[in-house]
């Protein structure tokens, strides 16, 4: 019987011992966005960013998409659509395209999704993050806990965390990305995603829309 | 039954790192405490879910039930029977088997090591040997 109290008291131990780490490792969270108002001078001063733009800047023609990270026909378009555009239009020097944020408030991790891609622009690597979000959205769409995921991926890719940290601990891009909502609403945009081609407002449902207006577009820029 | 002692004892370390993993990748745990390991590529990648459920949900569930098992192998209406040690060694040996499957991912097509995982394959490969062993044992004489 001594045998077996001292197991129970050694499984006791451990027990004591697991809850304890478990509890610790989850009081001690990363990084988390602030949730305070936005100052409304930090937006206004932010409004000159232009969005992020892949291609060569003289292509004939500049493509810019309004999207939201989380939004599922967003997702859908980066792989019927904006997988091509890169490859046959942009890599081919026709087409520069230009990501702007547009996270909705109806999806309650598209600004920390966008945000979080923003401190990884900030290491260089934006394109491979907004593939990494759009390719993982169903792992964290509307889930607690979503912004340490944007951390795990944003360290796959390899930036410095500790910088990715601090980034995110001050809310570094918070305007930037309320500037850029407020500029494509006032653009008249109010579905994601959206494209703005020259002067107009497309909502493509496939590449071969897309690559109808670039040809109209370029044609027209040629004669 | 010290057999049973060793897995009851192991399989509640064990339960500790799966809900360590379980919790982190349900988004209650901060950044992944894994020195210089890549244990967040490993549990963000395909591999880590099976069947719409994230692996780690399946060591709970695995450790979970060889700790029940053991335990009740413990108890005077089961100590002198040989069931919960049978119980235990297939127990053991799908999660030894599993535990191996997941090690040659990491190893041969994430090349990303997960120290979390690594600990509870070696968690549940004792188990298995640590069952094999109380296979072999004679059960204890209860006829006083």
């Amino acid at each position: 019987m001594a045998g077996m109290k001292g197991f129970y008291v050694g499984l006791g131990a451990i027990a004591v011992f697991g809850a304890g780490a478990l509890a610790t490792a989850m009081v001690r969270g990363g990084a988390s966005l602030p949730s305070g108002p936005i100052d409304i001078s930090a937006i206004e001063e932010a409004r000159g960013f232009g969005g992020y733009s892949v291609g060569d800047p003289g292509a004939p023609v500049e493509i810019v998409e309004f999207a939201d990270f989380e939004c599922p026909a967003c997702r859908l378009a980066w792989v019927l659509i904006i997988h091509d555009v890169k490859q046959r239009l942009v890599n081919t020097g026709r087409v520069r395209l230009v990501f702007r944020d547009f996270p909705l408030n109806m999806h309650v991790n598209a600004r920390p999704a966008h945000h979080s891609a923003a401190c990884v622009a900030e290491q260089g690597k934006f394109w491979e993050m907004h593939d990494r979000l759009f390719e993982t959205q169903s792992e964290w769409t509307g889930r607690s806990g979503a912004e340490r995921m944007f951390r795990g991926y944003a360290r796959d890719l390899g930036v410095d965390l500790d910088e990715y940290d601090a980034c995110t601990r001050e809310g570094r891009f918070r305007a930037r990305i309320q500037a850029s909502v407020e500029g494509a609403v006032s653009l008249g945009v109010g579905s994601t995603p959206s494209y703005l081609v020259g002067d107009r407002l497309y909502t493509f449902e496939s590449y071969d829309q897309v690559k109808a207006v670039v040809d109209s577009l370029a044609g027209a820029a040629t004669q | 039954m010290k057999h049973r002692m060793a897995t009851a004892m192991l399989s509640l370390i064990g339960l500790f790192v799966a809900l360590y993993l379980s919790l982190w990748k349900i988004g209650l745990m901060g950044p992944m405490l894994c020195g210089t390991g890549s244990c967040e590529a490993v549990q963000t990648s395909r591999y880590a879910s099976l069947l719409g459920m994230p692996v780690a949900f399946y060591g709970v569930g695995g450790f979970l039930a060889i700790l029940t098992v053991s335990i009740a192998g413990l108890q005077p209406k089961f100590a002198a029977t040989r069931g919960p040690t049978k119980l235990l060694v297939v127990l053991g040996g799908v999660g030894a088997a599993f535990a191996g499957y997941l090690t040659y991912i990491e190893a041969f097509v994430l090349q990303a090591w997960c120290r979390w995982c690594v600990v509870s394959a070696l968690l549940i490969v004792c188990v298995f040997a640590v069952a094999l062993v109380g296979l072999k044992e004679r059960p204890p004489d209860t006829s006083h």
